[in-house]
């Protein structure tokens, strides 16, 4: 058995590096939720290559064959590609909110308006003494 | 009727949450939710009852036996925690009656509690379940549902936490789908109990060993283990004081449970230990996650932030009991899991009590608060001298038997670390009653009264479980002891 004739399993390597990248380094939400689902795609790929076995044929009961791919780990997927959708509807259901509350789906943009509101917390709960400490903290991060 | 306890307990709560949805009328809903949350409780008792005296059960769906069709098996350990969290959620439902109509716009009720009833059932279906892919199915309701519920906070960085937390989930529960997979390509099987005994003949191989890291780094998301625990803070910090309340007592539980179904009944402890050093990674990351986060919540100005990070720093204990690796050790993280589940509960009840009054979680605004709201106040004090692990309290019991375990097995060093981290949780709990009795208020306060009745009796049941189980510890420490038999009993050996 050679390297490439495992070449579906190589693609679903790719495939999840791709996804779990773009979720980690990229800081539009929308993006983040494109990577998900890649990643999520790579598994499905996973789970379709496992069930085949060479030289069977699609697991449908016939007089003619007698090898059948396993067709259990394709109604598993089936499950989990519903999950996926779900997943993904509800995230960008809530990229929505958040353009609304927000008016940006940048991470960073979104980080700088939350570092102000807790700025605010600070200054009610300790006074202006306590801003020098946190121009520090910020500077740090 | 009795032989179907075991789908009863799902499908109750499933069905029901739909019909929410019908039902329409807010309150008529409520009721409703608290009724469905009372029989599932019922569903449970019978259970533990069954388990008691006929032993473990096993229940086939459809008829179709164990490799091939999907098995309930509902032993010691899943009908202790299912008493758990059936109990915590008729509990928290009695108070969400009155606080969620502060919390929440008047059209949003009914999709909360159908949420609610959704998350339910996935906490219970992963609990009933013996099949690996039925666990991310069930796993997976409960989380969508809880990013629902998280995102229906009224400050908007609620929906940047649920979002947060949506990434993070799902990254975790693809990695248990992963690892799932890995075990099913070299064992053909799903159902755990057949996995156990096939997994041993393929456990050198490394389709296996990747298998029990992709399933562990999934499941430590999902329970929060430091340094995994980024999500948890914010989402606990920004959901609805109910929905707080109720994730904080049982959702990190269930992971937990998964995490020693995992390491107990699929590989087997020797497994577990021999090939990998996952005593040593846990120990260490139980330990950092106690000191780091406890550390964290001294400085936080929110207070549902602040107790969020003890939930962290709290799992980091549960993670050190199971790293001991002994039947001990296993006993006091099985403790713990109920306990911290009666405290939590008890604060984050409180804290949605005093919201309700004053609209505001942040410390600050808590200033003064003691003498307006003394009893809900007094319940936060005493689930604060619950987690530090005071005498007379839940949390003695937990801390106990975790420094027995450690002790037992020789780790002096990590049970001192241990105790001078309950000098940490009296840092944050001080912190808050300093500000709750010895600061003078910030905001008007003069018409704050103490939190409505319905909320106050589910909260003080909760804190006299506190100060109960801590006096009387034979049905937590009894039932845990008898789980952690069971558990080791599987493989026969104590290391």
């Amino acid at each position: 058995m050679n390297i490439l004739g495992l070449y579906n399993y190589w693609i679903v390597v790719v495939l999840m590096l791709i996804g779990f990248y773009i979720v980690i380094a990229h800081e539009n939400l929308i993006k983040k939720l494109v990577g998900l689902s890649i990643f999520q795609t790579s598994v499905f790929f996973f789970y379709i290559s496992m069930g085949k076995i060479t030289g069977a044929t699609a697991p449908i009961l016939d007089e003619k064959y007698e090898l059948y791919s396993n067709p259990l780990p394709h109604v598993l997927i089936l499950t989990a590609i519903v999950v996926g959708i779900a997943t993904t509807a509800l995230g960008l259901a809530l990229v929505v909110r958040i353009q609304e509350a927000y008016g940006s789906i940048e991470e960073r943009d979104i980080q700088e308006q939350d570092a102000h509101d807790q700025l605010e917390c600070q200054l009610e709960a300790y006074g202006p003494s306590s801003m020098e400490i946190s121009d520090e903290q910020e500077q740090d991060e | 009727m009795t032989t179907h306890l075991p789908i009863l307990q799902v499908i109750i709560p499933l069905l029901a949450a739909p019909f929410c949805i019908f039902l329409r009328i807010p309150r008529l809903v409520g009721i409703f939710a608290i009724l469905v949350s009372a029989a599932a409780f019922l569903v449970s008792c019978g259970l533990l009852q069954q388990v008691i005296t006929a032993g473990t059960i096993s229940y086939k769906l459809g008829g179709w036996p164990a490799p091939w069709g999907i098995e309930y098996r509902i032993d010691i350990l899943n009908v202790y925690l299912l008493l758990l969290v059936s109990a915590m959620s008729t509990i928290v439902l009695v108070a969400a009656q009155t606080s969620i109509k502060k919390e929440l716009p008047e059209d949003r009720h009914v999709f909360f509690y159908t949420s609610f009833l959704l998350c339910l059932t996935g906490l219970l279906g992963i609990l009933a379940t013996a099949d690996a892919f039925n666990v991310f199915v069930f796993l997976e309701i409960s989380a969508l549902s809880t990013y629902t519920m998280i995102a229906l906070g009224t400050d908007r960085r609620a929906l940047t936490a649920s979002y947060q937390y949506l990434i993070m989930g799902t990254i975790g529960a693809t990695f248990i789908i992963i690892g799932v997979g890995l075990m099913y390509m070299m064992t053909g099987t799903l159902n755990m109990y057949d996995l156990a005994e096939r997994l041993p003949e393929v456990n050198t191989s490394r389709t296996v060993l990747s298998a029990f890291g992709f399933f562990i780094v999934g499941v430590c998301l999902k329970l929060a283990l430091f340094p995994l625990h980024l999500w948890l803070p914010n989402a606990y910090a920004f959901a609805p004081s109910i929905a707080t309340a109720f994730l904080a007592a049982t959702a990190t539980k269930v992971a937990v449970y998964l995490l020693i179904r995992l390491v107990f009944s699929i590989f087997g402890i020797e497994f577990v230990v021999t090939v990998l050093p996952m005593q040593e990674i846990f120990m260490v990351l139980g330990l950092a996650g106690i000191f780091a986060a406890s550390v964290s919540a001294i400085y936080q100005l929110n207070i549902k932030r602040l107790f969020a990070y003890s939930s962290v720093a709290q799992i980091g204990y549960m993670i050190l009991g199971l790293a001991i690796g002994t039947k001990l050790g296993l006993v006091a993280t099985l403790v713990h899991m109920f306990n911290h589940a009666l405290m939590k509960a008890a604060v984050f009840l409180a804290i949605g009590g005093a919201v309700y009054r004053i609209h505001s979680a942040q410390l600050i605004h808590f200033a003064g608060l003691g003498r307006k709201m003394p009893l809900t106040m007094a319940a936060i004090v005493i689930g604060g001298l619950s987690l530090i692990g005071v005498p007379l309290t839940v949390g003695f019991v937990s801390k106990w038997y975790l420094v027995l375990a450690l002790l037992e097995n020789g780790w002096w060093p990590v049970a001192i670390l241990v105790l001078m981290s309950s000098l940490l949780a009296v840092m944050y709990v001080w912190r808050t009653v300093e500000w709750i009795y010895f600061t003078p208020p910030r905001i008007n306060i003069d018409d704050v009264t103490e939190a409505p009745l319905s909320q106050l009796i589910p909260i003080w049941i909760l804190v006299l479980a506190n100060i109960y189980f801590g006096l009387n510890t034979s049905l937590t420490v009894g039932l845990s002891k008898m789980a952690a038999e069971s558990l080791y009993g599987i493989f026969g050996g104590v290391l």
